[in-house]
């Protein structure tokens, strides 16, 4: 079972292509990380597959109507305003089509270890805390596909990895997740397939060890890195920029 | 239900209070029982004819507005947004004072109401030409401000012209907004209107509250915007146009009543949107009474009041608005 399906997928602003021409899929059980430089294309490319974009060739999930894509896939934007100081319980909740008895809401808190927070206002919180509920939020909507735009910017190195592993837990329970992450070196670490934007390109689509090659890493980012294989997995730092 | 016993009550209190306050000085049971009584008689008339539709329509035009004005602040994501924002109310008055000013508000009881509810029909055909069918927040907002911008202006032309004082005086005093002198009749012409309009704003509390994180999020949650945004400009239009056809121009319920009430229902869009209308129920059935008691014999205007108690009000809110952010 195919959880998105993306053929030829072109979005433009003007007449400029910001996302050019894209296929993959995502199948059940992975954890995507979308890698590429400011502007590659990453939020344009989330936002087309989504149909919140206008765009060219197709989606498998902007076909779709409202209710059946928020039961297909969960999107959690990059941006982290909320417009009212409502409480966290009712934020998570606020994606939730059915979820009567608020189990949904309660694993996604526990999940993002926010279960202290439930009655505090969500616009009382840090920066971080915020991102947390947003994630939760999208967690609680409980769909087979996760769709998240820098879901790890701004949280501090706790969250940070908790959060990875929250998302590869999803992974190893038959869901998949596809976030855009600037971390490679979280990403090298967590995720099951990169995939690499450069300019609205899809140029390298696989495994961590095979799209982070230093040649790619010169050609898209401008920069060297050190790679390792550690008893904990695959690590990953920039050590310079070679432009 | 923590919010919304209280309020039901105190609107069914003011809409007591505003059905035995006035000049006739009619005894409590007196009044009461002409409410249901069928013959006629002078206690019956002032009853039947005078202030039930005045309580009526204050109750009707006081929720609109504050239904309305919930609303459109959870659509906007902005505490400052009012109804009149998208060019609804000015639209209805331009048609009303045209139809001051050629005569033809004389000509026929329902001739006023019809044609400040024309005016807000052609705002509504106009905001959506200007903001598309698929257009944001932003462009709703600048559509109505244009329209806005040039009703004010249009009606200002037609003051300017009026051929003597006396009609630009009767333009002038019916800007001011009133529920004095209305009759079942504005009650008939102006209730589906209103009612209609407020059954839809109603239906929006799921799509206001996934709005709280915005139109990406709210559209990924299964929120169909385009179908929001025109159920709620076709809502207000509806709702407020009915609402400043039978009543005039009455401001500040739209923006203070959610603002109030905002932090005593968690926040929420959804649940502010009842809160809200019977919260306007009560501001303007208030207002409406007190129209009649500080000034019995000058017909003290019902807009001036709400924009006198409003402004400060809302000052008040700014004042503390900027002590939370400091």
């Amino acid at each position: 079972m195919t959880l998105l399906s993306l053929a030829n997928l072109t979005v433009r602003r003007g007449e400029c292509p910001v996302v050019d021409d894209v296929s993959f899929t995502v199948q059940p059980g992975e954890f995507i990380g979308l890698l590429g430089p400011n502007g590659a294309g990453k939020t344009s490319l989330l936002r087309g597959a989504l149909g919140l974009l206008p765009h060219r060739g197709t989606s498998s999930l902007s076909a779709m109507p409202p209710a059946a894509r928020a039961r297909a896939a969960a999107f959690l934007p990059q941006g982290r305003d909320i417009a009212w100081p409502v409480s966290v319980e009712v934020l998570v909740a606020l994606g939730c089509q059915s979820d009567p008895d608020g189990a949904a809401v309660s694993r996604a808190l526990a999940r993002m270890g926010l279960d202290a927070y439930r009655s505090r206002s969500a616009t009382a919180l840090s920066g971080g805390e915020q991102a947390r509920v947003l994630i939760a939020r999208a967690l609680a909507q409980d769909t087979p596909l996760l769709l998240a735009d820098e879901p790890v910017a701004g949280l501090d190195p706790e969250a940070q990895i908790r959060t990875m592993q929250v998302f590869a837990d999803l992974a190893a329970e038959g869901r998949s997740v596809v976030a855009s992450i600037h971390d490679l070196g979280l990403a090298a670490r967590h995720c099951s397939r990169l995939l690499l934007l450069h300019r609205g390109r899809l140029v390298a689509d696989g495994s961590p060890q095979d799209v982070l090659t230093d040649a790619r890493l010169a050609e898209v980012f401008g920069i060297k890195g050190f790679h390792t294989e550690t008893p904990d997995g695959p690590v990953f730092q920039p050590t310079g920029v070679v432009r | 239900m923590r919010v919304l016993l209280p309020l039901t009550l105190l609107v069914a209190l003011l809409f007591a209070a505003s059905l035995l306050i006035g000049p006739a000085g009619l005894g409590l049971g007196e009044s009461l029982s002409a409410l249901f009584r069928g013959n006629g008689g002078p206690v019956v008339l002032v009853m039947q004819e005078i202030r039930l539709p005045r309580a009526i329509l204050g109750l009707l035009s006081g929720a609109v507005l504050g239904l309305s004005g919930a609303a459109m602040q959870g659509y906007l994501r902005n505490p400052l947004a009012e109804p009149g924002l998208i060019g609804v109310s000015s639209s209805a008055a331009l048609g009303a004072v045209l139809s001051l000013q050629t005569g033809l508000a004389a000509t026929f009881a329902l001739a006023l109401p019809l044609s400040a509810l024309a005016g807000a029909a052609v705002s509504v055909v106009l905001v959506l030409a200007m903001a598309g069918p698929r257009g944001g927040a932003l462009a709703l907002i600048l559509a109505g401000i244009a329209i806005s911008a040039l009703t004010a202006s249009l009606t200002s032309l037609v003051l300017n012209l009026s051929p003597n004082p006396f009609a630009a005086m009767e333009i002038v005093y019916w800007m001011m907004g009133s529920l004095a002198d209305r009759s079942m009749t504005h009650v008939w012409l102006a209730a589906p209107f209103m009612l209609a309009g407020m059954a839809a704003l109603m239906t929006l509390g799921r799509g206001l509250d996934a709005l709280t994180l915005g139109e990406d999020a709210a559209q990924t949650m299964g929120i169909n915007l385009s179908r929001l945004r025109l159920v709620l400009i076709a809502g207000t239009a509806a709702s407020v146009g009915a609402a400043v056809a039978v009543a005039g121009a009455v401001g500040f319920v739209g923006l203070v009543v959610p603002q109030i009430l905002r932090p005593l229902v968690g926040a929420r869009p959804s649940r502010l949107l009842p809160a809200s209308a019977l919260g306007g129920a009560a501001m303007l059935l208030a207002a409406d009474i007190a129209t009649r008691l500080i000034a019995p014999d000058q017909d003290l205007k019902l807009g001036v009041l709400t924009a006198i108690i409003g402004a400060p009000f809302f000052l008040h809110l700014i004042w503390r608005l900027r002590r939370v952010e400091a």
